[in-house]
């Protein structure tokens, strides 16, 4: 059942370009008709509240599901099994939190953004400088992240040159922001998220077909092709306080997500924001098992081998499997759709971060809350979106050789716990003040990029990552000797067959480069250990193998900070820091309003002026 | 809104009842929804053999499976007792409420 290694993955598909230019065409569209409906800051910022629920839950799922979450999890799922699967868990229970915790009080108090809630009864200088730090800080990381993955994943699917696959986006998302505004923002991505729901619900629907729609018969496959192991927690998390770390980062990181939580302005009341999380937790839930079913569809149908040999990471995978089970066309369409998709993404960014800057920045701290009119909001959250945007463009180029799956991490790790203790203690503890609120963002953020820093993701495997590489080298090289060492005779006879076989397949006519290359080095290597085994004195190999891995070894020093994820010690920090500075010295104006806010909070008394602004 | 209003209504026992249940509703949820996800990591931290046994002998699915599957599933099912409460339940009460205090 196995793919045959012919793919046009990685080369300029017509068809793909076809679609790519038809959804840009749409979108613009949209965004010419949504100008003349955004007049006013409320209309910019929040479309005029005139967002029904549904519609919402699918621009919320939209924001959520985005490239690096189909084409990674799916790849995850693809190259390590189970473990994929448990990581697509971790990303959808920060749902119900959002919903139980969060949704009403951020309805009932705010008006666009979530420091408008933190600094509901505080004084609004300091919190609404703090809040729009740690909002701006979540956002570019995770747009780094986006940008960077948008270029290489354009290169990858089209070859486009990453500067131009840059420079597409962030010219489309200024588009789509500053003349769209929300509303502009809520259909591109109410449009991505039907297109990849759709397109990914046809790729399972065509997976099944070939196990005669038995997910028993998808299973037993992927035993049968791999190992029982293939179905079993393995590696991922083998240290139960990372794994808590993780998890609490990502559960609480989605309830401080700025781009997420505006989307509760867009709709016209409590009734319809609680609908919408609803409705976007049903599809990220339903995403995600399609995206888990197609990781284990590609692994049994197109094969781990086939799926390494475009991209290790395994992100090619579900492009790699559309185009198996349909053809160019499919796999044109689905790329367009994740192009799509990472536009989608990055304009919600673009217009969290603007508003950081024009409503809780310039509006909140620099004109005391009130512009002189609301031209002038709009003239500064204009302006923002096109510093914002171009910020995202130069972002995405200076990271551009840089290693940034680490930063969607450190997205989550800053709004985890510089957003959401804040946020939540502002809303439910009577005795939280200003500088409690103040203390707690900053010691959140810091000790969040501080710890992740000095981790072993970043102080390893960024810092130090051209020692890594030859770490993993010398790993690797040692291990294929210590295989040899245990049965030369064997490891004889298996080379020979081996390299027979890559030769052959390097001959076929019309090979993608991109697994022409990966063969060409598995060739040699293989080529080489053969001429070892065959003449050459291994024993002297062996042991320089050992040497040389223990000198990589020494190369490399270990993180200061031992734990992957530091999500519980920087959300238990800003917990505590925040109680600590609040119970310290008392605000008597911040507990004489947390009255007024409670009848707000739980009646909505007094928060009427926020749905038909 | 004045602050004598305010007090009108935080002393008013139809609104102290609506933010009990309201907080215990919350409360509950919230709870339900940390034991199902973090039961389930701590499964991977300390269980993993569990998570591995087979759903039934000659299957391949592992239990880990629809473990991971329900958790969410029941996740969305939280969100959805959720919404079906606050739009039936809650809504009419601080309807009531509102009334009550001619707003």
């Amino acid at each position: 059942m196995q793919a045959q290694p012919q793919s046009i993955i990685g080369t300029l598909s017509p068809i793909a370009i076809l679609f790519f230019l038809a959804f840009v065409g749409v979108t613009l569209g949209i965004t010419y008709w949504a100008a003349k409906r955004t007049k006013n800051a409320a209309q910019f910022y929040a479309a005029g509240g005139g967002i029904t629920g549904f519609q919402n839950g699918l621009a919320l799922a939209g924001d959520y599901m985005s490239a690096a979450s189909f084409l990674g999890i799916a790849g995850l799922v693809s190259l390590k099994g189970y473990d994929g699967l448990i990581y697509s868990v971790g990303w959808l229970v920060g749902w119900p939190i959002v919903m139980f915790l969060i949704s009403e009080p951020l309805r009932n108090l705010g008006k666009y953004t979530l420091s408008d809630v933190v600094a509901f009864r505080l004084k609004h200088k300091p919190v609404k400088t703090a809040a729009a730090v740690g909002s701006l800080v979540t956002v570019l990381f995770y747009m780094t992240a986006q940008m960077v993955g948008a270029g290489t994943l354009i290169k990858l699917m089209f070859n486009l040159p990453y500067e131009s696959a840059i420079l597409i986006v962030g010219v489309l998302i200024i588009c789509y922001v500053l003349f769209g505004g929300m509303l502009a923002t809520t259909w591109v991505q109410i449009i991505k998220a039907v297109l990849l729901l759709g397109g990914a619900t046809v790729l399972v629907f065509l997976t099944l077909k070939q196990v005669g729609f038995s997910y028993p018969k998808l299973f037993s496959e992927a035993v049968r092709l791999y190992s029982p192991k293939f179905l079993e927690p393995g590696g991922l998390i083998t240290k139960p306080l990372d794994a808590f770390s993780l998890g609490l980062a990502l559960m609480f990181g989605t309830a401080g997500l700025p781009h997420v939580l505006m989307r509760f302005y867009t709709v016209p009341d409590a009734r319809e924001a609680r609908k919408s999380v609803f409705y976007a937790t049903g599809f990220i839930g339903y995403f995600y098992i399609l995206t888990v079913t197609i990781g284990f569809g590609a692994a049994i149908l197109v094969g781990k081998t086939f799926i390494t040999s475009i991209d290790a990471g395994g992100n090619m995978s579900a492009l790699a499997l559309a185009e198996h089970l349909g053809g160019g066309p499919f796999l044109g369409f689905l790329a367009a759709v994740a192009f799509a998709t990472i536009l989608a993404v990055v304009a919600g960014l673009t217009l969290a971060g603007a508003s950081a800057v024009s409503h809780d920045l310039y509006v909140g701290v620099f004109r005391h809350g009130k512009a002189k009119n609301d031209l002038e909001e709009m003239k500064v959250a204009k302006a923002a979106t096109v510093g914002i945007g171009v910020i995202a463009i130069l972002l995405g180029l200076l990271f551009q050789k840089q290693n940034v799956a680490f930063m969607v991490g450190l997205a989550f790790a800053v709004a985890s716990s510089a957003n959401f203790p804040a946020l939540a203690m502002s809303i439910m503890w009577k005795r939280f003040t200003t500088a409690g609120a103040v203390w707690s963002m900053y010691t959140g953020l810091t000790v969040a990029v501080v710890l992740i820093a000095l981790s072993p993701t970043v102080f390893e495997d960024v810092f130090q990552a051209g020692h890594v590489k030859s770490r993993a080298a010398a790993v690797a090289t040692l291990a294929r000797f210590d295989g040899y060492a245990k049965d030369s005779a064997k490891a004889l006879a298996d080379l020979q067959p081996k390299v027979a076989a890559l030769t052959a397949e390097l001959a076929a006519p019309g090979l993608n480069p991109k697994i022409r290359d990966s063969k060409a080095k598995d060739l040699q290597v293989t080529q080489a250990d053969l001429t070892l085994l065959q003449g050459g004195n291994f024993a002297v190999a062996l042991s320089d193998a050992k040497a040389a891995k223990a000198k990589a070894d020494g190369e490399v020093s270990a993180a200061p900070f031992p734990m992957k994820n530091p999500g519980i010690f920087s959300i238990g920090a800003a917990f505590l820091v925040g109680i600590l500075v609040s119970l310290f010295k008392r605000e008597e104006e911040a507990e004489e309003k947390f009255e007024a806010e409670k009848v707000r909070t739980y009646v909505g008394i007094g928060a009427e002026g926020s749905a038909s602004h | 809104m004045s602050s004598k209003t305010a007090h009108q209504i935080l002393d008013d026992p139809e609104f102290l009842k609506l933010v009990r249940q309201k907080n215990a509703v919350t409360v509950v949820l919230t709870i339900v929804e940390l034991v199902l996800y973090f039961g389930f990591i701590a499964l991977i931290a300390y269980n993993k053999p569990f998570l591995a046994e087979r759903v039934s002998a000659g299957s391949s699915i592992t239990i880990g499976i629809p473990i991971a599957v329900g958790v969410i599933f029941l996740s969305w099912l939280l969100t959805g007792i959720y919404v079906f409460w606050a739009n039936n339940k809650y809504d009419a009460m601080v309807k009531s409420v509102r009334e009550r205090m001619g707003r």
